[in-house]
């Protein structure tokens, strides 16, 4: 590991937040929390994360809106997004890949595909 | 719709010309009458097969498309 | 007087203008550009109808029968009013089945028999050829009056103006009339040349009676009051002279029928045809030209008999006598013309259809079954067919100029019009009756024929003949024998109508009469089924319906053979590679020899020789096999059921279009409720996933790692029971919510009083409150009505809304207030919170399912389902649930029980 990566961490739903911040500190990485959209976004553009963990049904606005606007912004367009959600239709994983987002995982995800979907977004396997 | 309307409408029209052309209808015109000088039953034979005639004009021109 | 060269020359110069638009009106349709394809021309040339007998004779009837005249056009303005019932039914089969005639007709629907054919010619000869020599007799004898030259029945043949004009007609008729050999072409020229005329004729009256209404005399009024004063005109002014009023009505159905059955009017009407369209405009425009030509009838008989003194001239003639008498030479000319192209081109025409009918309906048949013609025959029979043609027509105009010459001034002869009328009427029952009457059998036509026909001879042509002084007059005074009930003008003692009445109606009693009891007699063979179906079905049918009533085995090339014989070699050609492509077929040699290849062959020879003639042809070049009767009623059946089903269907159809409209409501309303469906499953599952989300990641994270510190493991396991909890919770309330929208939920209802519920309530959910060290105050009356509910539905509600306030309430604070109180309409119970409220627009959104109102704290802890399941509970016992609130002023969560569900004093005794 040579330089910690700045992952943040967007949901609403505050045990999976406890749970995913763990899961990514064990790994290394730095972690910062965002608990609804607009969060996201300012943290977004002030801590210019590596990666997003973007949780799909936040309030104020959706992981759909967040993902949009970093895609659509050239200054964000370093930032990985991993979309979350808890709604498994094919049709919500189309949506979200077309608006940009690098990966898709519904929940419940099996902690050990996360931690290799990051590593594999991040450039980091061997 | 509108045709089998027309053509309802052009049976009664013939059923009353034929009603109109004759006995007792006819006879009924048939006075000593003269209107600007001519006989009520020569206006009224002429009158009303110039009206029937109008009146099937009017339904096979404009209900019959 | 009018010297004789100028009234030839001006006829001469008349025939060869309508020769040539005769020639241009062929020479267009060479060329593809039709002129008669034109309704106009179309309702112009079906006043054929009114002829030299018309032009001259309705003033002459005038004269004498004042407006007695009129029914024979008033019977066809009303034939014209119910076109598209009777002539566009006619039109239809003809052009199906290239029907060349009215004998083919008949012929055709009855089994396309020899014997009704030759009867239904002979009989149309027979009525017709006097007619034919009335025409001449009235040009001839109106030329003789103008040139003061005798009337020709007296004169040397070679110096008779009748005998030229009867050969001129000829070689006219023969040149537009017999131009080709193909029913699909019909004789545009001969069309044109009748509706030029018909325009002559009308405008030559009305220009006699505008001069003599106007010019001779001053106006209608003048006219008629004059006639008024007149003892011997007045009686013209009324019906009193017109006939009985039997006598007229007897007279209009007369006319009716004749208009239809005279084959002239055949021909018109419906063999030159050119597109079924056209018979709309003639629905008016036809009965307006009869008015136009009649309105001034009556005008100029009345001129003539104030002009003239009485008896001194033929009213028939009064056209002509009346404008010469007062100096209007030119005007004389052209009325001459008039009457002219009145009788040439009835003349005309019913040449043409007669030659037709001689030719394919009595000839033809008789040739060619006989074998000794077969062997004789040429191999092209083409030229035959025109010759036979060509002769018929000669042959029929020089025996009406026989009858003309013979007859001359004889009764027979002036009174030919009627007397024709009624012969050609006894067409009627077997033609109108074949269209719309199945079991009308070949041998009930035959008889009705028959029997008409010799009634008809009986009481109308031999009184004539006797009137004539060719028979003896003592069998029309005392009848035959001397039996007075025999007479043939009073039979059965039925004398009170005219001579024409009582013919009609006798033979047409004896011609319905006839024709029914036979047709009634047996059944209708097969090919009398297949063809009755075929008619009367043809507004219902493809056309080659017919098609499917043949079975058996043809050879192309027979067909192309036997075609090429009659029709010529390159036309039978060209008519066929245009049937394979209509069939989707590359070469005539591929097509299928098939019942409908045979049947389009036999139609296009009938269309030459007439379908009887076609009949025999075919048989003689493929092998057929005889569709038993059975047979063919089952195929009929089957085509009524699928017409009864069409029926059904289309009558079906307007009311599937309105089920339509409503389905596509519903399915708009269902959709609508799909996706809320669709919502409520995906949020559903995203309720279920969320906490399950947790478990699964704590527990993995506890599985990987068994080194995790206590503290942090307790904590973990603290959200996994946690969430387990939640999960269960989420799990039962939408069992719970299925149950009660479904109504499959229990209900145990039993007497409740809501100030202990509350009380109880308040001690379990009170904890909850407490939790956020928050107040609960109960505010409650004395007593309420005790009312009969789910007690622990009830409490499921209370606590749901406590629960709620107790969430929103700010922490140290928090105030949750419970009011019960009571009024007529039922018990209400108020939660009021001191939190922050809720926006409006969010008021109705909270009930949704899912839908959560954020509590202070970021998430709301709930499910989403409360409330939805609370309003449900209320609303199952017919209350409201609603919320109140105003931003930052709390919120106030209320139900109403109605009053009904007290429970009443009897009751209360009782155990429950």
């Amino acid at each position: 590991m040579t330089q910690s990566k700045k992952i943040l961490i967007a949901d609403d739903e505050p045990n999976i937040v406890i749970s995913l911040e763990f899961l990514m500190k064990r790994e290394g990485f730095d972690v910062s929390i965002a608990g609804d959209g607009e969060e996201a976004i300012a943290k977004i553009r002030s801590d210019s994360p590596d990666l997003v963990l973007l949780d799909v049904m936040m309030p104020k606005k959706s992981g759909f809106d967040v993902c949009q606007e970093v895609k659509g912004d050239p200054a964000l367009s370093a930032t990985r997004i991993l979309m979350l959600t808890a709604k498994g239709r094919d049709t919500e994983m189309a949506k979200g890949l077309a608006l940009g987002a690098d990966a898709y995982m519904t929940k419940p995800f099996s902690t050990k595909e996360l931690v290799d979907r990051v590593h594999e977004l991040l450039g980091l396997n061997a | 719709m509108r045709k089998a309307l027309a053509r309802q409408r052009l049976i009664a029209c013939t059923l009353f010309a034929a009603l109109a052309f004759n006995a007792p209808l006819l006879w009924l015109f048939d006075a000593a009458v003269a209107v600007f000088g001519v006989p009520l039953v020569f206006l009224f034979m002429f009158g009303i097969w110039a009206a029937v005639i109008a009146v099937l004009a009017w339904i096979v021109e404009s209900g019959f498309r | 007087m009018l010297s004789s060269s100028v009234i030839v020359g001006a006829s001469f110069a008349y025939l060869v203008v309508l020769f040539g638009v005769a020639l241009y009106g062929d020479r267009r349709a060479d060329a593809g550009r039709s002129l008669i394809s034109n309704p106009w021309v179309y309702a112009l040339s079906l006043a054929v109808y009114c002829t030299a007998w018309t032009y001259y004779g309705s003033v002459g009837r005038a004269a004498t029968s004042g407006l007695g005249f009129l029914p024979v056009y008033l019977g066809p303005t009303l034939v014209m009013g119910v076109s598209w019932l009777v002539l566009l039914k006619m039109v239809r089969i003809s052009k199906a089945y290239r029907i060349t005639s009215i004998a083919d007709f008949i012929a055709s629907r009855y089994g396309k028999s020899r014997l009704l054919a030759s009867m239904v010619t002979l009989v149309a000869v027979i009525g017709i050829v006097p007619y034919i020599a009335l025409q001449l007799k009235a040009v001839s004898s109106e030329y003789g009056l103008l040139t003061g030259a005798h009337p020709g029945s007296s004169g040397d043949w070679y110096r008779d103006t009748a005998l030229y004009m009867a050969l001129v007609l000829a070689a006219f008729t023969m040149i537009f009339g017999t131009r080709h050999l193909d029913a699909t072409e019909r004789h545009e020229g001969m069309v044109a040349a009748i509706a030029f005329e018909s325009i002559v004729k009308l405008i030559a009256f009305l220009a006699v009676g505008v001069v003599a209404t106007y010019f001779i005399f001053d106006g209608w009024e003048d006219l008629f009051v004059r006639a008024a004063i007149s003892p011997d005109l007045s009686s013209l002014l009324s019906l009193d002279v017109a006939g009985s009023k039997a006598d007229w009505f007897a007279l209009t159905v007369l006319s009716a029928l004749a208009f239809l059955m005279l084959p002239r009017q055949f021909q018109i009407a419906v063999v030159e045809n050119v597109d079924e369209r056209h018979l709309k405009r003639a629905t008016w425009l036809f009965p307006l030209y009869l008015l136009l030509i009649n309105i001034f009838v009556l005008p100029i008989a009345l001129g003539g008999m104030l002009r003239f003194p009485s008896d001194v001239i033929d009213p028939d003639s009064f056209v002509l006598t009346l404008p010469l008498a007062e100096g209007y030479s030119t005007l004389t000319l052209l009325a001459f013309i008039g009457g002219l192209s009145a009788a040439t081109s009835m003349v005309i025409v019913e040449t043409i259809a007669l030659s037709t009918m001689v030719c394919n309906d009595l000839v033809m048949p008789l040739l060619l079954s006989s074998p000794r013609f077969r062997r004789w025959a040429p191999h092209d029979l083409t030229g035959l067919l025109l010759l036979i043609r060509r002769g018929a027509i000669v042959v029929i105009l020089l025996l009406g100029y026989l009858y003309f010459r013979l007859a001359g001034q004889a009764y027979a002869l002036v009174s030919i019009g009627l007397i024709s009328f009624a012969a050609v009427v006894q067409f009627a029952p077997a033609l109108l009756g074949g269209m719309y009457w199945r079991g009308a059998t070949r041998n009930g036509a035959v008889a009705g024929l028959a029997a008409g026909f010799g009634v008809w001879l009986y009481t109308l042509l031999l009184p004539s003949f006797a009137k004539s002084g060719w028979l003896p007059m003592a069998f029309v005074e005392s009848g035959v024998f001397g039996i007075e009930l025999l007479m043939p003008e009073k039979l059965f003692g039925f004398g009170d109508v005219n001579a024409t009445t009582h013919a009609l109606f006798w033979s047409m009693f004896a011609n319905i009469g006839a024709f029914v009891a036979v047709s009634l007699w047996r059944p209708p063979t097969a090919v009398e089924a297949g063809q009755a179906s075929v008619f009367v079905d043809i507004l219902k049918r493809e056309p080659r319906g017919a098609a499917r009533f043949w079975r058996g085995q043809a050879k192309i090339d027979d067909l192309l053979a036997l075609l090429a014989r009659f029709l010529g070699a390159e036309r039978v050609r060209v008519n066929f590679s245009a049937y394979a492509h209509s069939q989707g077929v590359e070469q005539i040699e591929d097509l299928q020899a098939d019942g409908d290849l045979v049947h389009f062959a036999e139609t296009q020879l009938a269309g030459a020789i007439g379908s009887v003639s076609a009949r025999v042809m075919i048989a003689s070049v493929v092998q057929e096999e005889t569709l038993g009767i059975e047979e063919v009623m089952n195929i009929l059946d089957e085509a009524s059921q699928v017409r009864a089903y069409s029926r059904e269907l289309e009558e079906k159809s307007q009311a599937l279009q309105a089920a339509t409209e409503d389905l596509r409501a519903a399915n708009e309303r269902l959709q609508e409720l799909d996706r809320v469906k669709d919502d409520f499953m995906s949020s559903v599952t995203h309720e279920l996933r969320t906490p399950l989300t947790s478990i699964r990641a704590f527990s993995e994270l506890l599985l990987d790692d068994p080194k995790i510190d206590l503290a942090e493991r307790k904590r973990f396991l603290g959200i996994i029971v946690e969430e387990t909890e939640r999960l269960t919770r989420l799990v039962n309330q939408v069992l719970d919510l299925a149950k009660i929208e479904s109504g499959h939920a229990q209900w145990h209802d039993t007497d409740v009083d809501l100030i202990d519920l509350i009380e109880h309530v308040a001690t379990t959910a009170g904890q909850l409150v407490r939790n956020r060290q928050a107040e609960l105050a109960l505010v409650l009356p004395p007593a309420v009505t005790v009312l009969r509910v789910d007690r622990d539905r009830l409490i499921q509600v209370l606590t749901n809304l406590i629960g709620n306030a107790a969430r929103f309430v700010p922490e140290h604070e928090g105030v949750v207030r419970v009011v019960l109180s009571e009024s007529e309409t039922g018990v209400r119970v108020d939660v009021c919170d001191n939190g922050p409220g809720i926006p409006q627009d969010a008021q109705g959104e909270i009930f949704e399912k899912f839908r959560q109102a954020s509590g202070s704290g970021g998430k709301p802890t709930g499910t989403g389902l409360g409330l939805p399941i609370s309003r449900e509970i209320i609303e199952h016992f017919g209350g409201t649930l609603w919320v109140t609130s105003e931003p930052g002023h709390g919120a106030v969560f209320s139900f109403e029980l109605p009053q009904k569900l007290a429970v009443s004093a009897s009751e209360m005794g009782e155990p429950t």
